[in-house]
């Protein structure tokens, strides 16, 4: 993207006012997307966004400019816009010289999307629709998209940080909207890997779309949802958005250190049921929320956040971990070019416990089973979260019985991780999500096996 | 082409390029260009000092053609020539792709006048950065000093923007407009027990001397206070006391469900239903994006016709939907200039000026009227709770509980929950305290009496 002594140039300017620290972060990014909807490919859209942010720290002082122009003046200029939080230091001429250090890429790729005759992509869209549609009558409407990424990176620091990334993802949805006596309701799945175009050679097409219509036609009969507080069992997959809500956000480091965590401070306690091991790691091949190195340079990688229960590690971006003097986790993340990183999670898990799920739903004398989870939000200071339940059943006398209409689901994530009963051995990753923080949002995975939590709050209007 | 420096953005210039795309247009071909620009200052304040300091412009461009009722799409987040071309030629590339719509095509000039809206300061552009870095610092110190039991701030923030677009059609459409707007923004934390409580205020207008730091400051830690000491309620169905903001934020979730597209395509619960008594006859509901007082009033719409009035609700009963050039063909009526976009994507339709005709009363008086309720500051989940398809609400709650027309005990840990329908239904009293918000709507004061509580 850029020549390298051209880099070394404009870490050199944005450091001339007395900056301690200067970084280039360069990105191309290509997105290709076909949609289907009320029976017609309706557009096949592309994109091209290309440029570059650049930092200058100063003691806790960050200086921070994008552009669009690539091109050595388009850079010094927004080089000398970032230095000018640095103006009051020193100065001086400071020689920068990048040694390059690449890491393997932990997800390769056989068919890039842009790749792919736009014909095939549209076949596919023609495809999940009749067979959405072929699944039952009370159908009424169905949406199916394909997209494809390739966003490539470029990382240069003033420590003589050289290296690069090359993340390409591909993305599948289908969503349904079923029309009965009692009104409509909608049914949603997706799909989506950090690898290319070979995502379709995985899956069944027909089987996708038609599970994405069944369950818009199971809410036709669902009954309105239970109000207060019961005991809780959460599906295999999708369920791991409870942990991104429930403790996640709370382990990012900069909330930590500015008191904006009911986390901080508790490193070596037990903060959770004994059965919990929770994982944040950015190198598991092909998952949605992988990478060779984050947006800042370091590597992904492995980080056991909960071990049995006990909190050992938060997770760090490269200013925090730079001012501590200990190692980054690769937790450093942004949305593009024109974004600040900050700590981000990236595939966030919890591992398999040793129940059978069948176990966990038959010890449920009355509750309410979860097969899917949508998004949520979480308050980190107070640790109260809300997640939406997009698929959800009664479980009555140890079995699953009724469907149950949409609604939001809330607890506290302490209390949460503490009342975590009994965890099965299905683990399975849930859907791809996009993570939203101070209004950027990156890719993130997740995933759990079933478990039960022995109540949460759930927001229904059935007393 | 960088736009670090605070030269202020070249409408005309936009309007040049957004012109010689569509001017493309080949034989049978329709041609809209959508070019957009802008630039940002944005301060955030810790601890007394700058945390970050960000100046950065951004620019893109999205083109679509049309040609036998197919479209095709691209965009690019440049305006260099070599890269606009590739864009035209990809959006023609994917044409033959789409499927032939009867209703594809893009808006034509109708002859309503664009209103004269003042929505530009050049003070966005001329106040040195210092000023702006001084008021997220002083904006922190407020917050810091204004209670003890303030323990800290997450981050004080200043932020202002110059956006200008452009958009130009093969069809004759030619428009272009740029606007500022200016915010400071806060969050507070405090402790309560073993945990902390955080809340946020902030303050909006369209320069550096329309945003309030007291505002900001005082929405932030009366929020703050009122929410130590917070508990579980008990489970109840009790009456819902929206605030102007609150409110706001319901009628953005209603507007939604009110989008031509939405309603097309079977996906709207008020489809088939204009004429029809679909909210409280105290219900009055207009989008206005000719009204000055918005912060969403803007003279054009984004595929260039100019904004107009669009009557809602009626006294309850469903006038119309929002359209777009799209939706609108599909309808058999007129856009109502409802379109809505970014450069990477092409017209959606939003509300931008929603209002509800005040009732009487305001937060007080109408609360001293409620035995059993709830009076909600924030309201959570609600992109996971709410289906707009279906109707279903449910949310995560968290306010003062009111007896007897009194403000009772902080609620924390609670859902609100009914269907969208029944709450529009069920208002019984509407406000007349109009607050504009950040986002353009004009709030009033609810009552909307048997919303379940769920707690312990």
């Amino acid at each position: 993207m850029i020549e390298d002594p051209t880099l070394e140039r404009v870490l050199a300017r944005a450091l001339r006012t007395g900056g301690e620290f200067a970084e280039v972060f360069a990105e191309d990014k290509q997105s290709g997307n076909a949609t289907l909807d009320d029976g017609r490919v309706e557009q096949l859209s592309s994109g091209r966004d290309r440029g570059a942010g650049i930092r200058v720290v100063v003691g806790d002082t960050t200086g921070f400019a994008h552009t669009a122009d690539l091109s050595e003046q388009g850079l010094l200029t927004a080089a000398e816009a970032a230095s000018a939080a640095a103006r009051e230091g020193g100065g001086g001429v400071r020689e920068i010289a990048l040694t390059r250090r690449d890491v393997a890429n932990p997800s390769p790729v056989s068919v890039l999307p842009d790749d792919v005759p736009k014909a095939d992509k549209v076949a596919i869209l023609r495809q999940a629709d009749e067979a959405a549609r072929a699944a039952a009558r009370e159908i009424s409407q169905v949406t199916a998209s394909v997209a494809g990424s390739r966003r490539r990176i470029l990382v240069a620091n003033s420590d003589g940080l050289l290296t690069s990334d090359d993340q390409v993802r591909t993305l599948f949805s289908v969503s349904a909207v079923a029309t009965g006596d009692t009104g409509m309701q909608t049914g949603r799945k997706s799909t989506g890997l950090t690898i290319g175009w070979e995502l379709f050679d995985r899956i069944d097409i027909d089987e996708f779309a038609a599970e994405a219509a069944q369950m818009a036609i199971t809410k036709l009969r669902a009954r309105p949802a239970p109000s207060g507080q019961l005991p809780v069992v959460i599906g295999a997959g999708s369920g791991g958005v409870l942990f991104h809500e429930a403790c996640g956000h709370g382990l990012e480091k900069d909330l930590v250190d500015k008191g904006a965590s009911v986390y901080a401070g508790r490193i070596g306690e037990l903060v959770a049921s004994p059965l919990v091991t929770l994982v944040d790691d950015g190198t598991i091949a092909e998952e949605w929320g992988a990478f060779a190195v984050d947006d800042e340079g370091a590597p992904g990688q492995r980080n056991v956040l909960i071990q049995d229960g006990v909190l050992t590690e938060y997770m760090w971006d490269f200013l925090r971990s730079r001012k501590e003097g200990r190692p980054n986790s690769g937790n450093g993340r942004r949305q593009s070019y024109k974004h600040l990183p900050m700590v981000r999670m990236t595939n966030t898990f919890l591992e398999n416990g040793t129940a059978t799920p069948d176990e966990v739903i038959a010890g449920t004398d009355h509750g309410v089973y979860v097969a899917k989870l949508g998004g949520g939000q979480v308050n980190t200071a107070s640790g109260d979260f809300v997640f939406g339940m997009q698929e959800a059943y009664l479980i009555e006398d140890g079995e699953i019985t009724e469907p149950i209409r949409e609604g939001n689901l809330i607890g506290n994530g302490p209390q949460c991780l503490q009342d975590i009963e009994v965890i099965a051995d299905d683990f399975a990753f849930g859907g791809p999500g996009t993570c939203g923080k101070d209004g950027q949002g990156v890719p993130v995975g997740d995933g759990c096996p079933t478990l039960r939590v022995a109540q949460l709050t759930i927001g229904g209007t059935s007393s | 082409m960088t736009d670090t420096a605070t030269a202020g953005t070249d409408v005309d210039a936009l309007r040049a390029l957004a012109d010689r795309v569509a001017s493309q247009a080949g034989p049978g071909e329709q041609v809209e260009a959508y070019v957009s620009q802008g630039t940002n200052t944005s301060v955030d304040a810790y601890e007394g000092e700058i945390e970050s300091l960000t100046q950065a412009g951004s620019a893109g461009i999205g083109i679509r053609v049309i040609k036998d009722g197919r479209t095709g799409f691209a965009y690019a987040g440049s305006h260099d020539d070599d890269i606009v071309a590739d864009a035209l030629a990809e959006a023609r590339d994917n044409l033959p792709f789409a499927e032939p719509d009867e209703w594809a095509g893009l808006a034509e000039p109708d002859g309503v006048a664009a209103t004269a809206l003042d929505v530009h300061r050049e003070a966005v552009l001329a106040t040195p950065v210092e000023d702006k870095v001084a008021m997220a610092i002083e904006l922190e110190r407020m917050v810091r000093a204004a209670d003890p039991r303030v323990r800290g701030v997450r981050a004080a923030t200043y932020t202002d923007a110059e956006g200008a677009f452009a958009v130009a059609t093969s069809t004759g459409i030619s428009v272009g407009g740029r606007s500022t707007i200016a915010y400071v923004s806060v969050s507070a934390l405090a402790d309560d027990g073993d945990a902390s409580v955080i809340a946020g205020g902030m303050s909006v207008g369209r320069a550096i001397d329309e945003v309030s730091l007291d505002e900001a400051a005082d929405d932030a830690v009366s929020r703050l206070l009122a929410k130590i000491g917070s508990v579980k309620p008990e489970s109840a169905v009790v009456t819902l006391i929206l605030e102007p903001r609150l409110t706001a934020t319901v009628l953005g979730i209603v507007s939604g469900m009110l989008g031509g597209e939405a309603v097309a395509k079977g996906r709207s619960p008020f489809a088939n239903r204009v004429g029809q008594q679909v909210g409280s006859p105290l219900l009055t509901i207009v989008d206005d994006p000719t009204n000055p007082d918005s912060l969403g009033a803007e003279p054009y719409d984004d595929e260039g016709l100019a904004t107009r009035r669009v009557p809602l609700l009626d006294q309850g009963v469903l006038q119309g939907f929002l359209h777009n050039t799209h939706s609108a063909r599909r309808a058999g009526t007129a856009s109502t200039a409802s379109a809505a976009r970014g450069y990477s994507s092409r017209p959606s339709i939003s509300a931008r000026a929603l209002t509800v005709q005040p009732g009487d009363g305001d937060l007080d008086s109408l609360l001293a009227t409620v035995d059993d309720g709830v009076l909600a500051s924030s309201l959570g989940g609600i992109h996971s709770g709410v289906n707009p398809i279906s109707g279903d609400f449910s949310v995560s709650v968290e306010g003062l509980r009111v007896r007897g027309g009194e403000r009772a005990e902080p609620i924390k840990e609670a859902t609100l929950a009914s269907t969208l329908q029944r709450l529009l239904l069920d208002v019984s009293h509407v406000g007349a305290d109009v607050e504009w918000q950040p986002g353009g709507t004009g709030g009033v004061t609810l009552l909307i009496p048997g919303v379940s509580l769920s707690g312990r």
